[in-house]
């Protein structure tokens, strides 16, 4: 015998659709109000700025002429802006625990269903 | 093969018509991933520098040509509606396959959302040129998105030559402004000065870093294989167009780096937000200029195009087994396509491209496009397991197995590595999020699923079971 699933609602489907999109949201949203989404990118500006000082040759200073920027001061924080890749090696265990704990479980559950699957496809339960 | 797979689900509903051929699957693949090269990938020379910059386009590059190689083989064979999502269910198993979906939706979704925002900053930016500054971007993002709905509403063959044509001048464009520069149009020379000044500014760790932004160069070229069921011919025309399109985005990208790295300080172009059209601006052609924008715009809608054809075949197809609510699966009478699926999707690209930053949706898009190429090494080992060459007809069969899943798997892991480092909080809401949907899925929502039509090929039953 097959297995017969139960018909759903209209307000069951709804209810079901209404969590997926509170999930998906929450997932790019919350990160963003609670400030720790983007990664950091710190201008180290320096003093009195000159083309020279900012390590821009001559052909380097036609382009940010070309690019409306003439002045050094303009483009001081842009070139001297860095990322800062420290890192706790504790946060990245846990990060990696949490991909490789994810696709174990996703792929024990699913074989769980996958035999439920072949069973009734090709086993006694054939429809 | 594919009639009977219809069939044996439910014989009378309406199918999605067989009308695309390869160049379709090219466009499709290419059109999708062309915008790779107009705006983002810059983004990864501002994380490691110039060389890094390229060293990312490069082995990206080798991670999408292993997807590439992988995909092929397993669409060519499991060939229906929703791609990697239909592989997923027949391979590994139904919550895999309603992952696989999610990171679809998600994936394209998002990707949709940052094309629409590009347009925007895009006509901003030529607005203020003009004098015009401060331009209201928002009834120009919506705009563009409500249009290429409408467009996929009313049929996949009409969205989809559009897309053969504005994809193949956005890819003319770049050429164009290549051999240009090559011939001197420029009136600012080539510059490469900073890889010998300034090689590593962030040593080896920004090579690594770099490959983060490095995939935007090919995100989303194993789209090709959603259209699966209205290809005409899916042996022959998925590995082809799949194939044909890596080898010009490879391409496109190499001459987009050189250009780019060329014509502007490493340090502008790590930040800009459209990178060819401002390549262009340095050569001070008016022609150019006009050129890469329209390439630039021609670009990010033919992305956004395929992302809502992509998004809403994923979410049709899931629908259609039942594992998010059956209403969506709906076909339309008239045009044969998943009108519902799309109808639903367009609000939610607009929640994002209205509200949030352009580098959290990317990165939102890149993570799911990263889950699914993870998911994409096993599902190949467990294929060659339950079917070995020569129990079911390939359409196609890639070679040096397994040598591309290693290759792949390893190259994923360092983008994840890749991806913490700096955004490790969206990496981690992320996993929570596929991790919560999941046990949803597993505890409520499968009990809605119909057991027995979740195996639908024409295969023998898979060794070990």
């Amino acid at each position: 015998m097959s297995y017969e699933p139960p018909k759903q609602s209209f307000a069951g489907q709804i209810f079901d659709v209404a969590t997926l999109l509170v999930l998906t949201i929450g997932a790019l949203y919350i990160p963003l109000y609670l400030g720790l989404a983007g990664a950091a990118k710190v201008p180290n500006p320096i003093a009195d700025p000159t083309w020279e000082s900012l390590g821009q040759n001559a052909t380097e200073q036609q382009q940010w002429a070309a690019l409306g920027i003439t002045d050094p001061a303009a483009a001081n924080d842009i070139i001297t802006a860095r990322f800062d890749y420290s890192f706790s090696w504790a946060s990245l265990i846990v990060m990696a625990l949490l991909v490789i704990g994810y696709f174990v479980m996703v792929v024990r559950l699913s074989d769980r269903e996958y035999r439920e699957v072949i069973d009734e496809r090709f086993g006694t339960k054939q429809r | 093969m594919d009639d009977i797979t219809s069939a044996a689900a439910e014989p009378d509903r309406l199918r999605l018509l067989r009308v695309l051929g390869p160049s379709h699957v090219w466009a499709l693949g290419v059109g999708i991933v062309l915008v790779g090269e107009y705006m983002g990938w810059n983004f990864s020379v501002g994380k490691g520098g110039m060389i890094a910059g390229l060293m990312a386009c490069w082995v990206a590059g080798l991670l999408y040509t292993c997807v590439a190689m992988i995909d092929s083989e397993v669409t060519s064979t499991v060939a229906a509606a929703g791609g990697q999502y239909a592989q997923a269910k027949h391979i590994v198993g139904p919550l895999m396959a309603f992952n696989v979906g999610l990171f679809l939706v998600m994936a394209y979704t998002m990707l949709e959302a940052a094309n629409a925002i590009t347009v925007g900053f895009l006509l901003d930016t030529v607005a203020g040129m003009q004098g015009q500054a401060g331009l209201n971007q928002q009834p120009f993002i919506v705009l563009a998105v409500m249009f290429l709905a409408w467009l996929n509403y009313r049929g996949v063959l009409a969205t989809l030559t559009f897309n053969l044509v504005i994809t193949a001048v956005a890819f003319l464009a770049i050429v164009a402004l290549f051999v240009s520069v090559q011939f001197g149009a420029s009136a600012v020379p080539l510059d490469f000065s900073a890889i010998t000044t300034d090689p590593l500014p962030y040593g080896w760790v920004g090579i690594v870093a770099s490959l983060h932004f490095g995939l935007w160069y090919y995100l989303g070229i194993e789209g090709t294989c959603q259209a699966a069921e209205e290809v005409r011919s899916p042996a022959r025309s998925l590995p082809y167009g799949t194939m044909a399109g890596i080898m010009t985005l490879l391409v496109a990208a190499t001459m987009t780096w050189y250009i780019c790295s060329g014509l502007m300080p490493w340090e502008y172009l790590g930040q800009a937000g459209t990178p060819l059209f401002d390549a262009a601006r340095v050569t001070g052609s008016t022609g150019l200029m006009i050129l890469l924008f329209v390439g630039t715009a021609f670009a990010t809608l033919a992305s956004a195009n395929g992302c809502i054809n992509d998004a809403s075949r994923a979410w049709f197809s899931m629908s259609r087994d039942r594992y998010l609510p059956s209403w969506f699966g709906a076909v339309h009478p008239v045009y044969r396509t998943p009108y519902r699926a799309i109808v639903f999707l367009v609000p939610i690209a607009l929640i994002f491209a209205l509200g949030a930053p352009l580098d959290q949706v990317v990165t939102f898009s890149i993570l799911s496009g990263l889950l699914g190429y993870t998911f994409m090494t096993f599902n190949m080992v467990m294929f060659r397991n339950k079917w070995p060459l020569g129990k079911i007809k390939r359409g196609y069969v890639h070679p040096f197995h397994p040598l591309p899943t290693i290759v792949l798997l390893i190259l994923c892991s360092t983008a994840y590595f890749a991806v913490f480092l700096g955004y490790g909080t969206q990496l981690s809401a992320m996993m929570c999020f596929y991790i919560i949907a999941s046990l949803w899925f597993h505890f409520r929502r499968y009990k809605f699923v119909r057991r027995g039509d979740q195996f639908t090929m024409p295969w023998p039953k898979p060794q070990g079971y």
